[in-house]
């Protein structure tokens, strides 16, 4: 049962062979028993998650079911839920339980889904393998050496070991693609702007953009339609009709022009990533698409760009971390400022601290021109050179990261090395276009290998249907390691 | 770019964070790593570009001067390390 589509579970409980508080019981169960190995969730509460599922169960006697009302969703412990711990993966958030809920919470709240636990991250975001949480990392589920990636990784463990229908994520440069990759699940990041940052606790503003982490690519559909909207309470919240994601899910790929840029297929890309990501292109070229080479020219660039404009965002985003009104407070200080100095040295972990000083530094008097601007301006040309590639080609496709799963501990004393992992994915937050991965076969010690697929601003139904059609094919989606 | 010991004080006090001699000369080591990364922008000219802010190009959207939020002070300093009165305490400021 644990590997049942999101319809399917919606359908056995229209047709009341199972209730949703059997439902969420069962997954309750299952987390009880994996967790302690995968450290996949920070917080389960099975009092809040039971009570959601019993109202669940009542809004489907009552005939108001939606798509997803009773099914467990797992949330990603960055956004704020009302009277849930809420940590983002900090000490510094250690003893935060939220007063109110974040705009995606809430939409997951009307559609009567299950919120089946908070899922573990890395510390604010900020990191590539889920080791930087100060709750310790998570496990790979396809091989427990191996890292599942971050900074949503405990979403992407809880989605492929099946402790969750479903899972949020977050992605500021790769956070929901590169942990899916990893793990061998589907998740998008959308187009920014179309998911609320309300209550998204916030790293680099301009680039976070909330998305569904899942078990396939109409799964992924039935998310989006939930999770988008206009919130007005988010100051770059787009104002757009509502759109059906799974629209588009059947259309046949004949005529499809799929964008391959020289610059991902040159050196980086490991030879088992990229034997995967041939014989991917292959099934498309049966599908009836046609691959055609692109140039990004300015790609290379995107990894240097984001290590300016994220930091710089996050010291001015985290700086409201001075253990006055919430959070962490250092339990012996001076003066006001030796209280701010001692609870943020305490609260914020090695990676928070190091990104917050390249921040400071980059948006310091002397050197804003010559980083900051300067990489505002790269940013641009990196949008100009996608936005010229979609003059020839409908979609971009590519490897998601450059080697399968690294080790537990392989990367996590060198930050260059680790920063690297996000080389195609931060693009994508860079220009704000919508960008996901789906599984695509195995590499080296049997690790997923993720295909991921770039598309045009609002192109998330056609990105979704060029992924459905790929799973209608081939099997790969629904292999598990459980 | 080279940075020193002194530099990495000197940020970290601008960003609120103690830092000790130890700890000041092992981030040196990494931010100096991570700026030599960084360095490799400026292989570009940009000159004649214009910085790109945000990803949409949208204007801020203004609303009403109205109420919308209601009291939930209580709700709020429940959570805060130290409230006395309906406010929230820091160490004395002003002699």
């Amino acid at each position: 049962m644990f590997n049942a589509s999101l319809k399917q579970f919606s359908l056995q409980l229209a047709e009341k062979k199972i209730s949703s508080t059997e439902l969420t019981t069962e997954f309750l169960k299952r987390i009880k028993a994996l967790n302690p190995e995968y450290n996949a969730f920070i917080t389960v509460n099975e009092e809040l998650s039971l009570a959601q599922a019993r109202a669940a169960d009542q809004m489907i006697a009552a005939g108001q079911a939606g798509p997803l009302t009773g099914i467990p969703i797992a949330q990603k412990d960055i956004f704020c839920t009302k009277g849930w711990l809420t940590t983002c993966g900090s000490k510094m958030l250690s003893n935060f339980v939220s007063p109110y809920d974040a705009g995606v919470i809430e939409r997951f709240n009307q559609a009567g889904a299950v919120n089946i636990g908070k899922t573990n991250m890395d510390e604010f975001a900020m990191g590539s393998s889920n080791e930087t949480s100060f709750y310790g990392p998570v496990k790979n589920p396809w091989d427990h050496a191996a890292v599942p990636g971050g900074s949503s990784g405990g979403a992407a463990c809880a989605v492929a070991a099946r402790l969750s229908p479903a899972a949020t994520g977050t992605d500021t440069g790769g956070s929901i693609r590169q942990p899916a990759a990893l793990c061998g699940i589907s998740g998008i990041k959308p187009t920014y702007g179309l998911v609320s940052r309300y209550g998204m606790i916030a790293f680099a503003s301009s680039l976070d953009q909330g998305g569904p982490m899942a078990k396939s690519a109409e799964d992924l559909a039935l998310l989006l339609n939930i999770m988008t909207g206009f919130d007005p309470r988010d100051s770059t919240s787009l104002q757009r009709n509502a759109e059906d994601y799974a629209r588009d899910l059947q259309k046949p790929l004949a005529g499809l022009r799929i964008g391959l840029p020289k610059e991902y297929f040159a050196e980086g890309m490991s030879k088992d990533v990229e034997n995967a990501i041939e014989k991917a292109l292959d099934e498309y070229r049966k599908l009836g698409a046609q691959t055609i080479e692109v140039s990004l020219p300015n790609a290379p660039l995107a990894i240097p760009v984001y290590y300016v404009l994220a930091p710089a965002e996050a010291s001015s985003n985290l700086s409201r971390f001075d253990g006055v009104r919430y959070g962490h407070r250092a339990k012996s200080y001076g003066d006001l400022a030796d209280m701010y100095r001692k609870s943020r040295a305490e609260g914020f972990g090695a990676e928070v601290k190091r990104r917050i000083l390249i921040g400071t530094y980059v948006l310091s008097h002397g050197y804003y021109d010559a980083y900051y601007i300067k990489a505002q301006k790269l940013r641009r040309l990196i949008a100009q050179d996608f936005t010229e590639a979609y003059k020839q080609c409908d979609i971009i496709m590519g490897p998601t990261t450059p080697t399968v799963a690294f080790n537990l501990g392989e990367k996590s004393g060198d930050p260059i090395q680790m920063y690297l992992s996000d080389i195609y994915t931060s693009a994508a937050n860079l220009t704000g276009m919508p960008a996901m991965s789906i599984p695509v076969g195995f590499g080296d010690k049997n690790r997923p290998v993720g295909l991921h697929i770039i598309g045009n601003y609002f192109s998330e139904a056609q990105m979704l249907n060029v992924a459905h059609q790929y799973q209608l094919a081939t099997g790969w989606h629904l292999q598990s390691p459980v | 770019m080279t940075l020193s010991v002194s530099d990495v004080k000197r940020i970290a006090d601008l960003a609120y964070i103690e830092i000790d001699e130890d700890e000041a000369k092992e981030t040196l080591i990494q931010l100096s790593g991570i700026f030599n990364l960084i360095e490799t922008m400026q292989a570009v000219d940009t000159s004649a570009v214009e910085p790109m802010s945000h990803a949409q190009s949208v204007t801020q959207r203004l609303r009403e001067d109205a109420v919308t939020e209601t009291d939930q002070r209580e709700l709020y300093q429940s959570i805060a390390p130290q409230v006395e009165a309906g406010l929230y305490l820091v160490p004395q400021v002003i002699e």
